[in-house]
C-alpha cells in the first residue's frame, strides 16, 4: 500500500529505488545467513556416502560402503551403546530424584525453601564442568568412580539437577491440587499420590526433562573424557576422536558416517520436541 | 488462686485451639494437598540435595582448599602435598600465560557472545519478521541445526571447513592453502562459536520482539521514522531487559565452553588457549593440580559475579 501511494506522488522513483535497495538487501541478508549456517553441515550430509570422502564437499559417488566399515568397527558401535547407557542413566537419576524433590518443594513450605532455590539457581551456573573439573577428576579418584559410567552418571547428573528441579517445581505448581486432595481422602500415602497422581499429571514436564537430560548428556565431550579411560566404555562423543587410518590421517570415511548415525537422534528427538511442546524451555537445553 | 489457674488453662486452651486453626489454615493455603508435612517433604528432597551437595558444591569448595597447596598429578608432591598458601594466586596473577589466556577470553567472549551471537541474532530474528513464512522456518532450521549438533561433530564440521589443503573455504574462496586454525587461531574459535550459539539469541529475540506493540510501529512508521530511528525508539526500549538476559546467559556459556579444545586445543603457542582450555592443559595434561585450582577457583568467581548481576536483574524485574 505505501509504495502504491508512492507511485501516486512526484517522489516516485527515490521510493521505489529505496524499496528496490531494501528488497535487495534482505535477500542478501538472508543468502549470507543461510550460506553461513548451511555450508559447514553439507560435509555432514555428502561424505558419509561418498566413497572417495574427503574434507572438501562435493557430490558424493554414492555408496553405503562407509557404514558397513563402520558396522566392523570394533568399539564404534559399542560407543554408541555406552551413549545410550550414560545417557538413559543420567536422565533416570534426575528424573526419579527430581520429581521427588521439586514435588515436596512445591507442595510444602520448608522452611528457607525460596532460597534453596536461588543457591541453586546459583550453583548450577557457576559450578560447570569446566571450572571445577580438577577436583571433581580427584574426586572420582578417591571414591573410586574413576573409569567407571556410573561416577560420569553422578557427575553429570548433579551438575543439570538444579535445573530440572526447578523447571519440574514449575510444572508440579501447575497441577490442580484437587485431585490430591480426594485421592488423600480415599486414604492414598504421599509416595503413591505422587506416583498415581503427580506424575500422569507432570507428564509434559516429564518427558521434556527427559528429552533435555538425553540431550545434554549425548553431546557432552569434557566429563567421559576426563574420567574414562577403557576405550570399551567410552561414548561416542570421545570416541569418535579416536578414528585414525594407519597413516595418522583422520578416517574420513568412519568419522563422517559416524557423525552422521550420533547426530540424528538428538536432532529427531530436538524436533519432536519443538513440534510436540515448542520450544518454551529452550532457556537451559543446551549450554 | 484456683480460679486463676482455670483462667490460664482456659486461656491457654484457646490459644492452642487458635494455634492449631491457623496451622491448619496455614498448610491448606500452601497447598500441600497430599499431606506430606514438613518432615516427608525434607525426605523428598533430600536425596537429591545429597547428589548436588557430593558431587556438584564438594569438589567446589574442595578448589578452594587444592588451590592453596602444591599438589600435582603425579610424582612426590602427589602423595606428599603441602600447604603454599596464596603462592598459586601469586602466581598466576603474574603469570604470563595466565594473564594472556584471561585476555584471550575476554576477547573471545566479546567477540564470539556478545558482538557475534547477540548482534547475529537479533539482526535475524529481526529481518525473519519481514519475511514470508516459509522462508523464516528454512532459516530458522538451519540456525537451529548448528546449535543442536552435538560438539564432537560440529567441531569435525569445522575442521573440514577450514582444513589448509582440503577445505571447503579455501576451495570457495581461491585462498590457496591458508591454515586457518594456525594462522587464525582466535578469529577462527570466534566465527565457530558464533556459528554454534546464535540460535539462543535468535529464538530469545524472536520471541521478544513478537511482544513488542505493533501499533507503536505503525504509528512511528506513519510519523515518518526511519528503520535505525524506529530500532531505537520503539523496538529497543521495549526488549531491553530481553538484551540483558541473554547477554549475560550468553556471557556465562562462552565463558565456561570446553568445544575450542577439540578445533586448536589452545594452540598454536597459548594463541587460542582460553580459560577452559587452559585449566585442561594446565592441571591434566602438566599435572599441576593445585595451580590449576587456583586459576579454576577465579573462573568460579567471575562466573559468581556474572551470575549475582544476572539474579539482580531479574529481581528488579520482578518488583
Amino acid at each position: 500500500m505505501n509504495s502504491m501511494q508512492a507511485t501516486a506522488d512526484s517522489s516516485a522513483r527515490p521510493a521505489l529505488m529505496r524499496h528496490f535497495l531494501g528488497l535487495m538487501g534482505k535477500t542478501l541478508f538472508i543468502a549470507l545467513v543461510l550460506a553461513f549456517f548451511v555450508i559447514p553441515v553439507l560435509w555432514l550430509v555428502f561424505a558419509p556416502f561418498d566413497a572417495h570422502p574427503s574434507l572438501t564437499i562435493k557430490a558424493p559417488q554414492f555408496t553405503f560402503h562407509n557404514f558397513e566399515v563402520l558396522f566392523q568397527t570394533p568399539g564404534a558401535i559399542a560407543s554408541l551403546g555406552n551413549s545410550i547407557i550414560l545417557a538413559l542413566g543420567t536422565m533416570i537419576l534426575v528424573l526419579v530424584l527430581g520429581a521427588l524433590a521439586s514435588y515436596a518443594l512445591s507442595r510444602v513450605k520448608i522452611p528457607g525453601r525460596d532460597i534453596l532455590l536461588y543457591t541453586l539457581l546459583l550453583l548450577s551456573s557457576i559450578i560447570t564442568g569446566t571450572a571445577a573439573m580438577v577436583p571433581t577428576f580427584l574426586l572420582m579418584v578417591k571414591l573410586g568412580l574413576i573409569d567407571s559410567q556410573l561416577g560420569v552418571i553422578l557427575i553429570l547428573g548433579s551438575g543439570i539437577m538444579p535445573t530440572v528441579i526447578f523447571i519440574l517445581k514449575d510444572f508440579m505448581d501447575s497441577i490442580p491440587k484437587s485431585y490430591e486432595e480426594s485421592a488423600r481422602i480415599y486414604g492414598a500415602k504421599p509416595l503413591r499420590i505422587l506416583w498415581d497422581v503427580g506424575v500422569p499429571l507432570a507428564r509434559p514436564g516429564l518427558a521434556t526433562i527427559a528429552v533435555w537430560a538425553v540431550v545434554q548428556v549425548w553431546g557432552n565431550f569434557l566429563v567421559p573424557y576426563i574420567l574414562l579411560q577403557t576405550p570399551s566404555r567410552t561414548p561416542a562423543a570421545v570416541v569418535i576422536y579416536t578414528f585414525y587410518t594407519e597413516g595418522g590421517q583422520p578416517n574420513l570415511a568412519l568419522i563422517s558416517a559416524f557423525s552422521l548415525l550420533f547426530s540424528i537422534p538428538v536432532i529427531a528427538m530436538y524436533f519432536f520436541v519443538n513440534t510436540r511442546y515448542g520450544f518454551r524451555f529452550y532457556g537451559g537445553i543446551k549450554s | 488462686m484456683s480460679e486463676i489457674d482455670a483462667d490460664a488453662a482456659a486461656s491457654q486452651k484457646l490459644r492452642k485451639s487458635e494455634r492449631v486453626k491457623r496451622k491448619g489454615n496455614r498448610t491448606s493455603e500452601d497447598g500441600d494437598s497430599a499431606g506430606l508435612g514438613k518432615g516427608r517433604a525434607a525426605a523428598f528432597v533430600a536425596p537429591a540435595m545429597l547428589l548436588i551437595a557430593i558431587f556438584l558444591v564438594f569438589p567446589a569448595l574442595w578448589t578452594l582448599y587444592l588451590g592453596l597447596t602444591n599438589y600435582r598429578l603425579t610424582g612426590f608432591a602427589a602423595t606428599h602435598p603441602r600447604f603454599v598458601g596464596i603462592d598459586n594466586y601469586v602466581n598466576a596473577l603474574t603469570d604470563s600465560r595466565f594473564l594472556n589466556s584471561l585476555g584471550l577470553t575476554l576477547l573471545f567472549v566479546l567477540g564470539s557472545a556478545v558482538i557475534g551471537q547477540s548482534v547475529l541474532g537479533f539482526a535475524i530474528a529481526w529481518m525473519m519478521t519481514r519475511v514470508r513464512k516459509g522462508v523464516k522456518s528454512v532459516v530458522e532450521f538451519f540456525v537451529l541445526l548448528a546449535w543442536i549438533v552435538p560438539s564432537s561433530v560440529s567441531t569435525f564440521l569445522w575442521l573440514a571447513l577450514l582444513d589448509r589443503n582440503n577445505g571447503t573455504l579455501n576451495t570457495l574462496f581461491g585462498t590457496g592453502t591458508t591454515a586457518w586454525l594456525l594462522q587464525f587461531p582466535m578469529q577462527s574459535i570466534i566465527v565457530f562459536n558464533t556459528w554454534v550459539g546464535t540460535a539462543f539469541s535468535m529464538l530469545l529475540f524472536s520471541s521478544a520482539l513478537g511482544a513488542v506493540p505493533p501499533t507503536q510501529l505503525e504509528s512511528s512508521k506513519i510519523a515518518g521514522a526511519g528503520a535505525w530511528a524506529q530500532l531505537r525508539d520503539v523496538i529497543f526500549p521495549h526488549i531491553r531487559s530481553h538484551v540483558l538476559t541473554n547477554t549475560i546467559l550468553i556471557t556465562l556459556w562462552t565463558f565456561n565452553t570446553f568445544t575450542p579444545y577439540l578445533l586448536t586445543a589452545g594452540g598454536p603457542d597459548h594463541r587460542s588457549e582460553i580459560l577452559p582450555v587452559y585449566i585442561y592443559r594446565l592441571a591434566l595434561s602438566e599435572g599441576s593440580l593445585g595451580q590449576g585450582s587456583a586459576v579454576s577457583l577465579i573462573m568460579i568467581l567471575i562466573n559468581l559475579v556474572i551470575a549475582l548481576v544476572y539474579l539482580r536483574i531479574l529481581r528488579e524485574k520482578k518488583s
